[in-house]
């Protein structure tokens, strides 16, 4: 059974120029013991989609989804009660800042221990004997001096690596990390993506890898789920998707890598994500993409089928070309 | 933590040898003489007039008089008072305590209602919730401390007759000077009605002397809550699955509480300000109404020495403030 199923997520904030629809029809499913990379550029509603899952969006966001199920659990529906049990027990999150993601005013053991006290029920030598385990785990020499060091006090790697500790420390089911890399300088970053992957591989929990370095999916992921301004673009196997992407989309951005550049000039995509303000009609990617005909400017298109990686495009590429959209789900 | 200590005892003697300039400077700025006000509507000989500002030694050029005054009180003497001629120190100490009793009343007061206030109407932002209470403020920072306590007389010394128009206890009890705190000796005295009658004179001036800086403190408290609960490590306080209550109280509070500990430390130059007018309306006997008593006699020894004990007791509270600071801030801590 799947980890979490999410059906239809979408996720509208009210906004002084109207509602603004950063998730939109959102559908993925992570199985435990998976490592799925969500991959998108900047303001396509990665994180947001994530955070709803979590709960932590502000009271102005309106989440509504088909199906939101954690291991069986209804998260859609749930108490505030009952979801403080699962958050943070059973799925748990780091974010992009490690640096101001830790409380400045706490100590690292304090902050480590509270979960264990909460979730876990241990007193206070287990929560001493287990964050050191913890410490120990994610790669940071000399826990025990560590655990009475202030945040300040920690570079970002080390900072990130207490937040990973934290997040592990109840033995979650679900880890998802939201560009858990990015803030970090690149020789910490390679440091840090091993270790959530030998965390996770070790734990069999399932890993929802939020990123905007295809890099770092090719190393790391099982399966990939690309966005684009809130919508799922193409979901395949990472293998496959790097041999045979359906979306154009998923294609240029594959085509921008400098691994795979064959020009002197690295290819870019042209134009900027939509905002709340310029959204075009029909296939939201059609203002930027290199295939785009009438019939992409003025009509939304079906998501394609399974084997054409759910691409949501008119015509999906095979091989590089663009094809008729036979198959409409 | 010592280069920060000693960094901060360093700025003290700039600040203090400020203060007596200014001290010294304002009792003389003032029109008017001593001797004069003594000599009252009789008047004085131009003779005995300049004999006896030699006794004082208002005749002698002022450099010479304002070092007199810094080193006597650098050496703990604050000198004479004209019309009591009783050594200032002594007349301070005998009614500081009222003042310190009613300033600490007044501060609890604040921060009690205070800190709650500004916490909720930061959770609440935006609604009808915080518009009124953050309107209410306003209204409490921007109120006239003589009128306002006036208005509370009005109501409930005149109207309800719940509480007494002034002083510090009725007159029916009498009982030792033990430390000074009325509330405190009454206790002590055992005597029946005692306390009640002492606490019940102290909750008017308690609310007129305590709503600015209660006001001032759930301003500072709801802005510094703002700005902490968009904070990244809230959001990871809320990704551990912790209470709401947890993660505002345990982990937005601490850092909120760095701008409000100083914002509450400035509010204690505040309150002395306060003190004067409160205590005049309210006729309570502490240092404000002495103060007001020897400005208007130009009690120059009185004056110079009441502001400069005041001031040095606003240096030592700020001064415990910062340390207060490092204390809960643990970055200050680790520097220097």
């Amino acid at each position: 059974m799947a980890l979490l199923i999410i059906e239809n997520l979408s996720v509208e904030f009210a906004t002084s120029g109207g509602t603004f629809r950063a998730v939109d029809r959102l559908s993925l499913s992570v199985q435990s013991n998976d490592i799925l990379a969500i991959v998108g550029e900047s303001g396509s509603g990665k994180s947001v989609a994530m955070m709803a899952v979590m709960g932590l969006l502000p009271w102005t966001a309106k989440v509504t989804a088909d199906k939101l199920d954690f291991n069986g659990i209804d998260l859609l529906n749930l108490s505030a009660r009952m979801r403080k049990k699962v958050i943070g027990k059973d799925i748990a999150m780091i974010f992009q800042e490690p640096m101001s993601s830790l409380n400045p005013c706490f100590t690292v053991g304090f902050q480590l221990a509270e979960s264990l006290r909460i979730h876990m029920g241990m007193n206070r030598s287990e929560r001493k004997k287990r964050s050191i385990e913890l410490l120990e785990l994610v790669g940071i020499p000399a826990p025990e001096k560590r655990l009475s060091a202030f945040p300040h006090q920690l570079s970002g790697g080390m900072s990130q690596r207490v937040m990973i500790a934290m997040a592990i420390s109840c033995n979650p089911k679900l880890l998802i990390a939201d560009e858990p890399t990015t803030a970090l300088d690149v020789t910490i970053q390679a440091q840090i993506l091993d270790l959530l992957v030998s965390l996770q591989s070790e734990t069999d929990m399932g890993l929802v890898l939020i990123t905007h370095d295809m890099g770092v999916v090719a190393e790391t992921a099982d399966r990939v789920v690309v966005q684009y301004a809130g919508q799922k673009a193409e979901d395949q196997p990472v293998k496959k998707l790097f041999a045979e992407p359906h979306h154009p989309y998923t294609s240029a951005l594959l085509a921008a890598l400098p691994e795979r550049a064959t020009s002197r000039l690295l290819p870019s995509i042209p134009g900027v994500v939509p905002g709340q303000f310029d959204r075009p009609k029909g296939c939201l990617f059609s203002p930027r993409c290199a295939f785009a005909t009438d019939l992409c400017r003025t009509v939304e298109p079906k998501r394609a089928s399974a084997d054409l990686g759910h691409a949501l495009c008119h015509y999906p590429l095979v091989n590089g070309e663009p094809t008729k959209n036979q198959k409409v789900s | 933590m010592f280069g920060f200590l000693l960094k901060r005892f360093g700025l003290l003697i700039p600040t203090f040898l400020g203060v007596t300039l200014a001290a010294f400077s304002f009792v003389r700025i003032l029109p008017g003489d001593p001797v004069l006000l003594m000599a009252g509507e009789r008047g004085v000989s131009p003779e005995r007039h300049a004999q006896l500002l030699e006794q004082f030694g208002f005749d002698r050029p002022l450099y010479v008089q304002y070092f007199d005054y810094l080193f006597s009180a650098l050496s703990g003497d604050l000198g004479q008072s004209l019309v009591t001629k009783k050594p200032v120190w002594d007349e301070f100490f005998t009614l500081f305590p009222a003042t310190f009793e009613l300033s600490i009343c007044a501060i609890i007061f604040a921060l009690v209602i205070g800190l709650p206030i500004g916490m909720l109407a930061a959770i609440k932002r935006g609604t009808w919730f915080d518009q009124s209470l953050m309107g209410a403020a306003l209204v409490g920072y921007s109120m006239p401390i003589f009128w306002w306590g006036l208005l509370l007389i009005i109501l409930f010394s005149g109207t309800l007759g719940w509480t007494p128009v002034s002083g510090r206890i009725s007159l029916l009890y009498y009982f030792p000077n033990v430390t000074g705190f009325m509330l405190v000796d009454s206790f002590l005295s055992g005597q029946k009605g005692a306390f009640s009658s002492a606490l019940s004179h102290l909750i008017l001036p308690t609310i007129v002397l305590g709503t600015i800086p209660l006001a001032v403190i759930a301003r500072q408290t709801r802005s510094a809550m703002l700005e902490v609960l968009n904070e990244d490590y809230v959001r990871t306080a809320r990704a551990k699955g912790l209470s709401a209550a947890r993660v505002v109280g345990v982990h937005a509070l601490r850092n909120a509480m760095i701008p409000v500990i100083t914002t509450i430390g400035l509010q204690v130059g505040v309150l002395m300000a306060g003190a004067i007018l409160t205590e005049t309306i309210f006729s309570w006997p502490g240092i404000g109404k002495w103060l007001i008593d020897s400005i208007s006699r130009r009690d120059y020894p009185s004056v110079q020495g009441g502001l400069l004990m005041i001031a040095v007791i606003i240096m030592f509270v700020n001064l415990v403030v910062d340390l207060l600071y490092g204390l809960i801030n643990p970055r200050i801590r680790h520097k220097g």
